[in-house]
């Protein structure tokens, strides 16, 4: 069963903006997806389509079996939306804010209420239920848009760039609430700006640029792609610049070097080079994330 | 299906209850205060030396289309800065991602206005016993007639909602349109009294049948044939519900 089906996807806006020129997508039900783009690539259009927030011009759309056109009221059951931007009543209590959502579902008082403890308490929110949801911090907010987004208990989650302006270990507390979500069942569709985010809780992706699909693949199979990786060696200092017999090395400072590694090398044999010209090697790292290069390549080929 | 619909009802009317009894200071106690004003200058003050108009008092005689004004304004207000609110804070999309359906959305914001309206309009009818002891002539008329008119107006205010782009939008119709037309709509005077051409063009007023018909409910005294009053306010009613369900449904103003 598919969650989220989309073939044929354009809009055109007032203007001319072609935002999307024919996209075609399927996720299948239980799946975490990452939709990867630019800034102005059509992610959120294309998420604003499926939420019934932007208008199609052409294509079709189905959530679990349900034609947006002809089902949209099943459709949208199946459907919990996080937006990018926070766009809540500022003026209502965090306990009002989900309330009122789950009413918008049908969920009846007593039920939401359950609901309303068990997801803010799991989002660390429910202190703060009486409190007015503006003077909530920009963490909590997004998790408000979390716990908001699940009142109705969604088999399709649709999260548009949920952690950015988030701290690290919150943004970290999060990964964990979703990966438990997603677990129990949950499909879950993530756009985000932090690669690493995708590529440590995605199976498949899908890269849009310039309205157009130009990959929808698994995560595992698009990061063997990638050929080369460069690795940063802190290294003890040295009188003789130190060398690499395919010259893929390069010197940043005194104490840090650059090495390109292809696919299917023995990282063995770059430490056995630099041991025999006595050089140590204090620490390693990639110096960016793997999907993040393969991100820029993919996108700077499509243009 | 149905329960969902009368939840998510309930839902949207408790938060427009909520959302103007929060600030009621803003909402309930102000034409509280100018209606008082009314009632003194207009009434008492200037009332006295204008006498009798229609057979009862001058004061008996504007007393039902204050009240009538009172809700008018309140019912449009309430539903276009509501709605307006929502369209500006986006979270109107909370509402458009929802599974409810467009005639919901529309009796929600609506039923919200309507009781804001028959709050105020309960109010100002409180305070103007201090100044005129009423009598109810016909209750199912002055119900009917105050039920619709609000409803008409919370309906007038949302279509200005959904096609407005800046706060400056939704004042444009209260200020230019609809305080213009309540006052020439025969609250403070009888249509009787205007020349026959200007009687004519009163009656292209909807404010004028609504006015009329609260007013019989209270005095048993109208200047325009009641059945046809009532027909009008329901005429308007339904090509008002018929656009705003166009618009909403269409995502005019709502969906890009």
């Amino acid at each position: 069963m598919n969650a989220l089906t989309i073939k044929g996807l354009t809009k055109t806006y007032k203007g001319g903006f072609e935002a999307l020129k024919g996209i075609d997508l399927t996720v299948e039900a239980g799946d975490f997806y990452a939709l990867l783009g630019p800034n102005g690539a059509g992610k959120s259009t294309t998420i604003g389509v499926i939420a019934s927030l932007v208008n199609k011009t052409q294509g079709q759309v189905e959530v679990f079996g349900y034609n947006i056109d002809t089902d949209l009221v099943q459709a949208k059951q199946h459907i919990g939306l996080v937006p990018q931007e926070f766009n809540f009543n500022q003026f209502e209590t965090v306990l009002e804010v989900v309330m009122i959502q789950a009413g918008y579902y049908g969920v009846p008082r007593s039920e939401a209420l359950k609901r309303a403890e068990t997801y803010l308490t799991q989002l660390e929110l429910w202190d703060k239920r009486d409190e007015k949801s503006r003077e909530l911090s920009g963490g909590m907010k997004r998790r408000l848009m979390i716990a908001r987004a699940l009142m109705h208990q969604p088999k399709l989650l649709i999260l548009d760039e949920p952690t950015a302006g988030v701290d690290i270990e919150l943004r970290r507390s999060m990964w964990d609430f979703l990966r438990q979500l997603n677990q129990e069942g949950v499909t879950i569709i993530l756009t985000t700006h932090y690669l690493e985010e995708a590529e440590m809780l995605c199976r498949n992706i899908g890269i849009i640029d310039h309205g157009k699909m130009i990959k929808n693949t698994s995560m595992k199979s698009l990061l063997a792609q990638l050929n080369v990786e460069t690795f940063v060696l802190e290294i003890t200092t040295t009188t003789n610049p130190c060398q690499l017999s395919d010259n893929t090395l390069r010197h940043i400072d005194d104490h840090t070097i650059e090495v390109d590694v292809e696919r299917g090398r023995s990282i063995n044999q770059l430490f056995s080079q630099l041991t025999e010209q006595g050089i140590e090697v204090t620490s390693m790292r990639n110096k960016a994330n793997r999907l993040e290069e393969l991100f820029i390549r993919l996108v700077e080929q499509s243009r | 299906m149905s329960s969902l619909y009368y939840i998510a009802f309930k839902s949207l009317i408790t938060k427009e209850v909520n959302r103007f009894t929060r600030i009621w200071l803003q909402t309930l106690v102000p034409p509280a205060i100018t209606m008082s004003l009314y009632f003194v200058i207009f009434g008492n003050l200037i009332g006295e030396r204008i006498g009798q108009m229609s057979g009862v008092s001058y004061m008996e005689f504007i007393v039902p289309g204050l009240i009538m004004m009172s809700v008018i304004t309140n019912s449009y207000s309430n539903v276009a800065s509501s709605f307006f609110s929502s369209k500006f804070q986006r979270n109107v999309e909370e509402l458009m991602v929802a599974p409810v359906p467009t005639w919901i959305i529309i009796a929600g914001y609506v039923g919200g206005g309507v009781i804001r309206g028959l709050l105020v309009g309960t109010i100002v009818t409180c305070l103007s016993l201090f100044f005129v002891s009423l009598q109810i002539f016909d209750l199912a008329v002055l119900m009917a007639s105050v039920l619709s008119t609000s409803i008409l107006f919370s309906l007038g205010g949302l279509i200005n909602a959904v096609l407005a782009k800046s706060f400056d939008d939704i004042s444009i119709i209260p200020n230019f349109v609809l305080t213009p037309l309540t006052y020439l709509g025969g609250v403070f005077y009888s249509l009787t009294m205007l020349p026959d051409f200007w009687q004519g063009v009163s009656q292209a007023n909807p404010i004028v049948y609504m006015i009329n018909t609260f007013r019989y409910g209270f005095l048993g005294i109208t200047d325009i044939p009641l059945l046809h009053s009532f027909a009008m306010i329901f005429g308007f009613v339904v090509v008002l519900y018929s656009i705003a369900h166009w618009m909403i449904s269409r995502g005019i103003g709502l969906r890009s």
